[in-house]
């Protein structure tokens, strides 16, 4: 069971998260002007990043937010937790 | 009681408490402190078990967790009857009733033990090169024959009685083991100030030093766990095995609580499992010693030497009384000399290294010993009588003896317990004089301390102890610490041990040649060493494909004292050194665990909540049928005495249409979004355009993914300029809040909205049918009239004085109104409204009905007649996109150029030839009628019922151009034949929608 350290509440369990996929994949402004590629990399393609992660997570039995955390895949270990709309940390600078 | 085999004192029995017990339903008696393992050896029953393959009778190997022959069932009565116990693990209690498995008729004949006969005809990998043919006589013969030839022991035929507990617990420092190691550990890390947990899978704590009692370590330990028991700062676990390490420092503890008592209180819970979340871990799991390879290693009598010595000098009880020794380093002659003390005869030495130092030492004692030593064979049937003793140099076997004994002491030196540190997906690096894996670089915050990485012997082992226990305690109260995270804590690479081990043996003992007996490598699973080699010859290279084929190290042992012989012979055969041939993974749990403490509480009624509306006790009380939907429990239909099914639906549906009929709804998913931007998130969420819908009015939403697929649809209600009342599907309601959030917080931060659920916050009460306003005008303070309130209103008032938001709407294709009370008001509003439906003729009616009158009307269930790959146009729902939006979720999509394929499956009407045949839900719609096999179908039925208002049956179906195929006869193929079916629009009932606009 992982420990999560949502940024508005502190450190709780898994079972109060739900998994929420690659995170800083915005929704574009203006869908309409999208070409067929890019609507369908914006809708489907995902990284699968072995390594470093950079995730979203919604601490819905808890405060309901959703932030975004790096995870290393190869070690399930949290770098960092950081909340929705600030810019991806770099994993060497990150503190937990 | 054999007298004879039982010390005069000493060990941590109690001598002047005599236990009974049964075993295999013979009477005996052990002490209080005994195990079933060393009571039995006490009355010199050395004869505990079968093994599994070949049936040949087996003894006790060891003296804890890794016993791999001695399995029993112990009974107390029908329901409680726990298969594949460790007799060595199993405390003694007065009246203790086990039997032996794997046998038949008795433990000392059975019939099975053909198989021992038949033993070079099923080698390794039998299984898969037999039962190959003839074909038919897999199910009539092999299968139910190898079912019942499988599987270790029985598994109790009643439902468990017994109450299982589960905690949660946090604490700075989980000590795992409480022998020298881990108690110092504990008292370091408790000393520093550390909250420390510390458990052990035996009765006792102590470990290795309930064994050696002369030890000045052990003399200490009374004194030693006096002090731990008095700091409130440490709990103690005894009976509690650390069974499976998770990520994050959680470790999972499974202690049994009534195992041990004769008369265990009915109401105590019997385990309890504890889900343990610790800042730092200390493993202090010891180390099993290791057995030797060589032919007829199996027989009763054949023991580990430091089994023995625990028997001995823990239970007080001689496992015989003329011994010979075998060993592969120097610690297992100190069960020689400790069983000399005790009077039992050594009757020989053999050690299969050359001279050394202990070699020397005990022969200066006066014990024979032979150097350079191999074991070519045993003799005795039941027990051992015999051992053959040679001398092999260099390949070459000379001095042949043999030895008259009942006891053969063995020892291949000792394997740490590296299971939980492998389980935290820590490193593992191999010690070339250990011949085993130790711990290497951690991923947790785990160290490991004494026998487990190595370091054996008792002082050591307890000055290690210390050390991680003080470290793991500094880093635990470091104030810039934060939670368990591993990722900044300093990587651990174990240092390497502190002192040189003493001899070790991984393989099997040299023969010098061929032999035809056969060298047991698993106790358990009859796993040889001829069975290794022939995975060998067969191409098998990766260790774990050897492993799967000859299953070594699998069964309920795991291979405790298997692998790293498995291991020495493979690699020996293969010419690779052991790193290279590599090692199986270790996975938890580290001993079984029973289902029990996983399930802890959640069975029967609390295995899942289950969620009843506010009329429930209401429709029981009329003897409703209910359906669960998701976690509730509705109203499927209300039948009348003699009515099944299909009569209470006819009669419920007609009701409706005729009359009115009365509907719990309550279970309708509810959101409430409010805010200055409410409109604008709707309109941005929902396919509809929601800016000119007025207040007091409501409009059939539709929810797309942003992929364009329909994922949910309700109707919303407008209240006020910034409150929108959404309903949502009953399965749905949390994740489209969930979408809702999603885009709330993620895409359009800048919105400001409110979301709520109010599920459970109103009940609703459906009104259906031509009655509908008449019965239900003189209970509200709201003009219900046709020109007041049309089809699709909303109004705020009062029912009976009680608050509601009242709804026009139907979902039955009738004049219908849905009351949203209180939820606290909901069973007096229904009962009233109950009531005032009588002199109209108002019937209850349920899910099953529910269904019906919306098919008949084309209305769609999200989930039945979808399948998130319909869009709105595959479901006829076009209409309700609000065109001239900018954008929607999912409204990019719907431009694809395959999202308007003309070929794409749309739902429609299905009408059968013959108006008696109801479709079965889920049958494949086919364009010709005898389509042979494989055919691509055109769809599938979705919806399927019989109309009692039509007097017919319908269907919905998606068809593939379906709404271009109107008219065309369509086939579905069914269990009771193919029916013709003719493709109709969805509207089977009032096409017009008169009814519904009264």
């Amino acid at each position: 069971m992982l420990l999560i350290n949502c940024p508005y509440c502190g450190e709780r369990p898994e079972p109060e998260f739900v998994y929420g996929g690659e995170a800083h994949i915005a929704r574009p402004k203006d869908p309409d002007s999208q070409g067929p590629q890019d609507w369908v990399r914006y809708l489907y393609r995902r990284d699968n990043t072995r390594g470093v992660h950079a995730e979203r997570w919604r601490h819905t039995h808890g405060c309901g937010r959703f932030f975004n955390a790096l995870r290393d895949t190869t070690t399930d270990h949290f770098l960092v937790t950081y909340k929705t709309g600030e810019p991806r940390p770099d994993p060497a600078k990150a503190t937990p | 009681m054999n007298e004879g085999l039982r010390s005069a004192h000493g060990g941590s029995i109690d001598r002047s408490q005599v236990l009974h017990f049964r075993f295999d339903g013979r009477p005996y008696t052990g002490v209080a402190g005994d195990t079933l393992a060393s009571a039995l050896l006490a009355n010199g029953v050395h004869l505990m078990g079968r093994s599994f393959k070949y049936h040949r009778p087996r003894g006790v190997l060891a003296a804890g967790a890794e016993e791999p022959n001695a399995l029993v069932t112990v009974r107390r009565d029908a329901a409680r009857e726990t298969p594949n116990l460790r007799a060595t693990q199993v405390e003694l209690y007065e009246g203790l009733d086990a039997v032996s498995q794997n046998r038949w008729p008795s433990l000392a004949f059975d019939v099975g033990a053909l198989n021992d006969l038949l033993a070079p005809f099923i080698p390794a990998g039998f299984y898969y090169k037999t039962f190959m043919w003839p074909k038919r006589a897999w199910h009539a013969l092999y299968e139910p024959r190898i079912r019942a030839a499988a599987g270790l022991g029985r598994s109790p035929t009643q439902p468990d009685p017994d109450r299982y507990a589960t905690r949660h617990a946090h604490c700075d420092v989980l000590v795992v083991g409480a022998g020298p190691a881990g108690l110092a550990a504990a008292q370091a890390a408790a000393l520093a100030g550390a909250r420390v947990i510390l458990c052990d899978e035996q009765a006792q704590l102590g470990g290795s030093l309930l064994s050696a009692p002369a030890s000045p370590a052990a003399r200490e330990l009374p004194g030693t766990l006096a002090a731990l028991a008095a700091n409130p700062r440490v709990t103690l676990l005894p009976r509690t095995t650390a069974f499976g390490y998770f990520p994050h420092n959680s470790v999972g503890l499974s202690e049994r609580l009534t195992e041990h008592l004769a008369n265990p209180a009915p109401d105590a819970p019997r385990e309890r499992q504890w889900q343990v979340r610790a800042r730092e871990v200390v493993l202090a799991t010891g180390a099993i010693e290791r057995p030797l390879v060589f032919p007829g290693n199996d027989r009763p009598g054949v023991m580990l030497a430091g089994a023995a010595r625990t028997f001995l000098n823990r239970y007080g009880v001689l496992a015989g009384t003329r011994a010979v020794l075998v060993t592969a380093c120097d610690e297992a002659y100190q069960a020689a000399y400790d069983l000399q003390e005790a009077h039992v005869y050594i009757a020989c030495i053999a050690d299969v290294r050359a001279e050394n130092t202990a070699s020397a030492a005990a022969r200066a004692a006066g014990i024979p010993v032979m150097t350079q030593a191999t074991v070519l064979g045993t003799g005795g049937r039941l027990r051992v009588n015999s051992v053959e003793l040679a001398r092999c140099a260099d390949g070459l076997v000379s001095e042949r003896t043999q030895q008259p004994c009942d006891l053969v002491l063995i020892s291949g030196g000792y394997t740490p317990s590296v299971h939980l540190h492998s389980q935290s997906r820590g490193k593992l690096t191999w010690s070339e004089p250990l011949q085993a894996f130790v711990p290497g670089a951690a991923i947790e915050r785990v160290r490991s301390a004494g026998a487990c990485r190595g370091v054996f012997a008792p002082e050591a082992a307890r000055a290690d102890g210390t050390a991680q226990g003080a470290a793991a305690a500094a880093e635990a109260l470091d104030p810039q610490r934060s939670g368990v995270d591993p990722a900044h804590g300093a990587p651990r690479t174990a240092a390497a041990p502190a002192r040189a081990p003493d001899g070790a043996l991984a393989g099997a003992l040299p023969q010098g040649g061929k032999t035809r007996r056969r060298a047991f490598v698993d106790w358990q699973n009859d796993v040889t060493s001829k069975d290794l080699a022939l995975a060998l010859r067969e191409g098998f290279r990766s260790i774990e494909h050897v492993k799967r084929y000859t299953t070594t190290g699998m069964a309920t042992d795991q291979g405790k004292t298997s692998n790293l012989n498995a291991l020495g012979i493979v690699s020996r055969a293969l010419e690779r050194p052991i790193p290279e041939v590599g090692l199986t993974t270790f996975r938890m749990p580290y001993t079984p665990v029973t289902f029990g403490a996983f399930a802890g509480v959640a069975r029967g009624d609390l295995f899942d909540p289950i969620r009843r509306t506010p009329t429930h006790g209401w429709a029981e009380s009329r003897g409703a049928v209910f359906e669960d939907v998701g976690l509730w429990k509705r109203a499927r239909y209300f039948p009348r005495a003699g009515e099944d099914m299909h009569a209470a639906v006819a009669r419920e549906c007609l009701a409706v249409r005729a009359a009115c009929g009365l509907f719990d709804a309550s279970t309708l998913g509810k959101i409430e979004v409010v805010g200055r931007d409410a409109a604008t998130f709707m309109n941005r969420l929902y396919v509809n355009a929601w800016s000119n819908l007025a207040v007091g009015r409501c409009r059939y939403g539709i929810l797309l993914r942003d992929d364009g697929f329909v994922y949910d649809d309700g109707v919303v209600a407008r209240i006020g300029e910034s409150r929108f009342h959404v309903t949502t599907t009953t399965g749905g309601a949390p994740r489209v809040l969930a979408m809702m959030e999603d885009f709330l917080q993620t895409e359009w931060p800048d919105l400001s909205v409110w979301l709520t659920s109010t599920t459970e916050q109103w009940a609703v009460i459906a009104v259906q049918g031509p009655k509908a306003r008449e019965l239900l005008a003189p209970l509200v303070d709201v003009d219900i009239t046709a020109a007041a309130f049309p089809h699709m209103s909303v109004a705020l008032g009062h029912i009976l004085g009680v608050p509601m938001r009242l709804f026009r709407v139907s979902f039955t294709g009738e004049l219908g109104f849905e009351i949203n009370v209180p939820a606290d008001y909901g069973a007096a509003v229904w009962e009233a409204v109950w009531q005032a439906g009588q002199p109209f003729g108002m019937t209850p009616y349920g899910t099953e009905s529910m269904h019906v009158l919306r098919a008949e009307k084309g209305y769609i269930i999200v989930g039945q007649d979808t399948d998130g790959t319909v869009t709105p146009d595959d479901a006829g729902l076009s209409w309700a996109i609000g065109k001239s939006k900018p954008d929607f979720v999912g409204k990019r999509s719907l431009k694809r150029p395959a999202m308007n394929a003309p070929e794409r499956r749309q739902l429609v009407g299905l009408l059968t030839q013959d108006p008696k045949v109801v479709l079965e839900e889920g049958s494949q719609v086919m364009a010709q009628p005898n389509a042979p096999v494989p055919t691509r179908p055109l769809g599938h039925v979705t919806s399927s019922y019989f109309s009692a208002v039509l007097g017919r049956s319908i269907a919905l179906a998606l068809v593939s151009g379906g709404r271009a195929r109107s008219g065309q006869t369509l086939y579905v193929p069914g269990a009771s034949g193919e029916a013709p079916v003719q493709v109709s629009p969805t509207v089977f009932y009032d096409p017009t929608g008169a009814r519904i606009n009264a």
